[in-house]
């Protein structure tokens, strides 16, 4: 067992403990949480029933897409603000949506190669508070009057302003936007909708069955990585908000394309939705396991990075996992458990599509046959983006996180975790427990 | 000029030429304007008039804390009559003229507290500079002593910043911080600590001009101006305080409306306003109180040779509007609170009451108030137990329910953390059976609202451990708040003072007298609230609840007239309906049926029961003595403060007067004025 992983981390690197805040989805306002707060919000209850302090820890990197103006480096901002001392390094990565898969990629690199033996690793995101920017006219504008020195040039200056000045740019969409190709994410999948023949139907009923997954796993107590979160209005969050009990396929038949009005199959209804949240893991060495006599969850055994197609990005998954694989010389079936990001229903199926497909395999994932099916009833057992949401920074955390509990409540050992990432990429993280 | 050897200020000119006069008053960890430390300051100042002069003079402290406390109010409590206290005020004005008079540069280089008459020497200074930090604190407090300033701050300050501001300051007493005293015009220049100096030599060296108020700040001391302002200062003030019983903030719109346009005259007739006041009761009373005050905060603090074990961590249990308040309060003095209940629902709202708090206390700074939010931590599991340094209990009123509590978190608890309940009528006794070391629960008996009653009753029962009782009057200290020791007892000894009071205030009710009309008679002796009006805010099933229990044990009478009202459902403010009617929670005007009413007999009957159940906890011992007492219930309860208290006021009065006046009472109303055998022992000391 210590043998496969022993391949690409030269260090032991444990999952001791992690916590999340229900995911909020996004109500056209502003959501009732900075992202700062999220990221505190999800890491002071889980630093409260630690037995070492805050200040142990060799450094926190967090994931972040897009913080507010407020929150520069907002792994120091949430370091501090968590006590864990001005002394504790704290840096924050992006790589879009696998910023907090990459914070735990860059924590587990750190202990396997003996930097760090106690990390605080994990993600966040305020997407309902998203920036708004003034546009460039605007800039200008404010530039040249801010000059104006006299009464009648300040005049002038305002004579210069037009409506058009004041036409904001919404950094959120502008961020679901590829900057090299020009394609929206959702565009994105439809062109895989339409390369793997992926039906409407067949997206709606993935849809469903996430939101149905969801419910269950609440209805079940199966969420006990979320932290009640409390706003400075009165109102407290148990669970993910976005959960939809009423999501059936009439409903969601009802529903227009909302990327290709016309004649696309992408809806809003099977697309992750937009969401606040913040998941933070513990990451520790051997050393730190036994200094500081700290649980296991599980071993971060394996990671991979891989590029591809911006056009194609929600392939990223069946990419980024290709390698592990291969590296472990494990089989589809050797995995007990799948989660791979709902950020479209059309780009999971995709992903399992491309598995299957033995001509994409050899072309694509250097290998002689397809990988085979991964089965769905072993891939996001407890819904995933499309029920739960999809906070950028935040959900490749989640994912890791509930990973461990799945593999933990099914007696379960190996568990892989994948995102595609916008740009043409994707992200793949293999965990064991210790069962 | 020769640097002179003086006992309380320290001379020193530098190189430049420059005077600095360090302030160091001996013995004492706080410099305040004693008589010899003015005294000094008239040698000083005319040595300076004798020699050359320097190119500039700086006032700077050499203690810690602060600039200037203010003037000695000790020296206040021993004059006896008018001629007296105007010389000793003519004196400090005299020498303040004398820094106002120089001819050089002066700056007054303000770190810490600057209050009261230190500001006021301040304001005799051409420039005023200030160090930014958090403790810089400029105030003239003297309206909540029952006085004003009067070495010349009533004339100086709004020539400086006009009257509106000035009048703010001086009528209410608040402390400004450097960043809002520079936006006002108090200060010429708020600077970082390291910048003091070097701030003050180069204003020296190249003065600026002197800041002069700005057109809409002059304006207002016009002689035109003045009486319609002072027409709506008079207003604003009468809803805070009567003339008749705070004269002083009166005095300074007087003084400014009347004599402003002569501020030779002004500043007679400041000296001569003040003398009045100092020998008026009023002020005599509230200085009193002030020492009471400091009487009270030494109970909290530590002797030179005990350590103090400043508490860290403070775990609450119970998040309802006690539970939740308090755990509010300790996050905002900087501690790192856990507040835990089994309901979320009941902590949402009780950091929703905190961010209120924070947000009102904290206005205009964000991180502040983000950092007060973090350092409260939601904790339905209890996490928090294990690691506090106190943990207080604030849950529902049940003695199975605290037991069974306490027999679950005591062996979570850190060895030597403190266990204290907030119980306000539970006997400790029975609530420490079930523990294993029954001498360590003691009670931390906070009042409501807990951000503003700065009163905490530290209770302990005869086998309770005296370091652990005194290590709680030193946490109640370090939140800032006055801790009062008192005996386990029904009621202890706020609640139990004050149920006779609101339980008279119902028997007269019953009466037929209206409940505006009585509550009236109240504020008019210098109660906050009127009694009936404070039983409906608390709630009429809890004014029950505790006359009952305090019934069981002491000479109390439940008026059937109350049980009523809890029984059909009219339980006060919260239910919309008491002995006033609500909408909204709001108070609906009712009108006063006027039927005439005898004052004084109400009056006597309201506060005799008050100081006859005082005389009864002094007899029991329930408290120290009459001061404490007196303390408890002013700062317990908002007895009128200027009257001293219960026993001050009955002692005033004439005590063997007053057990008269009981006594009479009794033969007319019945037992419940029977005076408290405890008068025996009154009369013979």
């Amino acid at each position: 067992m210590a043998a496969a992983h022993k391949k690409t981390f030269a260090r032991t690197v444990y999952v001791v403990d992690g916590s999340r805040t229900p995911f909020l989805k996004a109500k056209g306002k502003q959501g009732p949480f900075p992202a700062a707060d999220l990221a505190v919000a999800a890491g002071r209850p889980l630093m409260e029933r630690q037995n070492f302090a805050p200040s142990e820890f060799d450094e926190v990197i967090l994931g972040c897409v897009m913080p507010s103006a407020d929150e520069a480096n907002i792994a120091r901002v949430t370091s501090l603000r968590l006590e864990c001392g001005e002394n504790v390094p704290a840096w924050t990565v992006q790589r879009n949506c696998a910023s907090g898969m990459q914070a735990l990629d860059c924590a587990a690199m750190n202990i396997a190669t003996g930097r760090s033996d106690l990390v605080l690793a994990g993600g966040v995101e305020a997407m309902s508070r998203a920036p708004i920017l003034l546009n460039d006219m605007m800039v200008n504008w404010l530039a040249d009057f801010s000059r104006a020195r006299s009464a009648m040039d300040k005049v002038k200056a305002l004579s210069k302003l037009r409506g058009k000045h004041l036409k904001p740019i919404i950094g959120l969409l502008r961020g679901l936007t590829d900057p090299v190709v020009g394609l929206n994410m959702g565009q994105t999948a439809e062109i895989l909708a339409h390369r793997f023949n992926i039906s409407r139907n067949e997206m709606d009923s993935f849809a469903v069955e996430s939101h149905r997954r969801l419910a269950n796993a609440i209805d079940n107590g199966w969420f006990d990585e979320i932290e009640v979160t409390y706003d400075n209005n009165g109102k407290y969050y148990e669970y993910d908000d976005g959960l939809r009990r009423d999501s059936d396929m009439a409903g969601l038949a009802k529903l227009k394309p909302y990327f290709d009005r016309n004649f696309g199959k992408v809806t809003a209804a099977n697309s992750a939705q937009i969401t606040d949240g913040a998941a933070l893991l513990i990451l520790a060495s051997e050393d730190a396991v036994k200094k500081h006599k700290l649980p296991i969850m599980g071993r971060i055994v394996d990671s991979h990075w891989a590029g591809l197609s911006p056009s194609q990005m929600g392939l990223g998954p069946a990419h980024a996992m290709a390698p592990i694989l291969q590296r472990n010389k494990h089989k589809v079936n050797d995995i007990d458990y799948w989660e791979i990001n709902e950020a479209f229903a059309a780009q999971v199926l995709s992903c399992v599509a491309a598995w299957k497909d033995d001509t994409y395999c050899q072309d694509n994932l250097n290998e002689k046959k397809a990988f085979g099916e991964i089965p769905h009833e072993r891939l996001n057992v407890d819904g995933g983006g499309i029920s739960i949401g999809h906070p950028v920074g935040a959900s490749g955390a989640r994912i890791v996180l509930h990973m461990l509990h799945v593999l933990k409540r099914n007696k379960a050992k190996r568990g892989m975790a994948s995102l595609c990432i916008g740009g043409g990429q994707g992200g793949a993280m293999l965990v064991e427990s210790e069962a | 000029m020769t640097d002179t050897q003086y006992k309380n200020w320290i001379p020193i000119t530098d190189a430049e030429g420059i005077l600095w006069l360090h302030l160091d008053v001996e013995n004492s960890s706080t410099n305040i304007l004693s008589a010899p430390v003015l005294e000094e300051l008239d040698s000083i100042l005319d040595d300076i008039g004798k020699g050359n002069l320097p190119l500039g003079v700086v006032f700077t402290s050499d203690k810690e804390n602060g600039f200037i406390a203010g003037a000695d109010i000790r020296e206040f409590t021993k004059v006896s009559n008018f001629d007296e206290a105007k010389a000793h005020i003519q004196r400090g004005q005299f020498v303040f003229n004398k820094i106002e008079a120089l001819k050089c540069p002066t700056i007054a280089l303000i770190h810490g507290f600057c209050m009261g008459g230190g500001f006021e020497l301040a304001l005799a200074c051409k420039y005023r500079i200030a160090d930014d930090g958090p403790k810089t604190r400029l105030s003239l407090p003297e309206v909540q002593l029952g006085l004003h300033p009067a070495f010349g701050g009533t004339v100086r300050l709004p020539r400086l910043i006009g009257a509106p501001a000035a009048m703010d300051m001086m009528l209410t007493g608040k402390p400004y911080n450097a960043r809002k005293a520079k936006k006002i015009g108090l200060i010429d220049y708020a600077v970082p600590t390291r910048q003091l100096i070097p701030a003050a030599k180069k204003t020296i060296m190249n003065p600026p001009r002197v800041y002069k108020p700005k057109k809409m700040q002059a304006i207002t001391n016009h002689m035109l101006v003045r009486p319609i302002l002072k027409h709506f200062m008079i207003k604003t003030v009468a809803k805070k305080a009567s003339k008749e019983h705070y004269p002083a903030p009166y005095a300074i719109i007087d003084l400014w409306a009347k004599y402003y346009d002569d501020p030779k005259k002004m500043l007679e007739e400041e000296a001569n306003s003040e003398a009045s006041l100092v020998n008026d009761d009023t002020a005599k009373n509230l200085i009193r109180v002030f020492f009471l005050r400091d009487q009270l905060k030494a109970q909290g603090k530590a002797s030179a040779e005990e350590k103090v074990n400043n508490v860290k961590e403070v775990h609450v249990i119970g998040a309802g509007v006690m539970g939740g308040d308090i755990a509010a309060w300790c996050a905002f003095k900087g501690l790192r609170v856990t507040l835990q209940d089994r309901d979320p629902a009941v902590i949402a709202k009780a950091i929703k009451r905190a961010h209120k708090l924070f947000s009102r206390k904290m206005r205009g700074d964000r991180l502040g108030i983000i950092a007060a939010m973090d350092r409260l931590i939601p904790d339905v599991k209890g996490l928090g137990i294990p690691k506090a340094d106190i943990v207080i209990e604030a849950i529902v009123e049940n003695i199975d329910a605290k037991q069974g509590l306490y027999r679950e978190i005591e062996p979570k608890m850190k060895k030597g953390a403190l266990l204290t309940t907030n119980t306000s009528s539970i006997p400790l006794e029975i609530l420490s059976e079930c523990l294993a070391t029954p001498d360590r629960l003691v009670g931390l008996h906070f009042f409501n609202p807990v951000a503003q009653m700065p009163l905490i009753e530290i209770v302990t029962a005869d086998n309770t451990d005296k370091d652990v009782a005194k290590r709680t009057s030193q946490f109640a200290a370090q939140i800032d708040r006055l801790p009062l020791p008192v005996k386990s007892g029904p009621g202890f000894l706020v609640n139990r003072i004050l149920m006779p009071y609101m339980l008279e205030a119902v028997r007269i009710h019953e009466e037929g007298v209206s409940a505006a009309a009585i509550d009236k008679i109240a504020l008019k002796f210098g109660m906050p609230m009127g009694p009936l009006q404070l039983a409906d805010t608390v709630g009429l099933d809890i004014c029950l609840s505790v006359a009952q229990i305090l019934s069981k044990e002491l000479d109390v009478t439940v008026p059937s007239s109350l049980e009523n009202m809890v029984k059909s459902g009219k339980l006060g403010a919260k239910s919309g309906s008491g002995f006033y009617e609500y909408s909204n929670g709001k108070k609906v005007k009712s009108k006063d049926s006027s039927k005439t009413v005898d004052t004084k007999n109400i009056t006597d009957r309201l506060i005799g029961r008050m100081v006859n159940e005082s005389v009864a906890c002094l007899r029991e011992h329930v408290v120290a003595d009459k001061d404490l007492l007196d303390a408890g219930i002013i700062f317990g309860t908002g007895f009128a403060p200027f009257r001293g208290g219960p026993m001050n006021y009955a002692a005033k009065e004439g005590l063997d007067e007053y057990r008269g006046k009981l006594s009479s009472l009794e033969q007319k109303l019945g037992s419940s004025f029977k005076p408290d055998d405890g008068w025996e022992q009154l009369a013979s000391h």
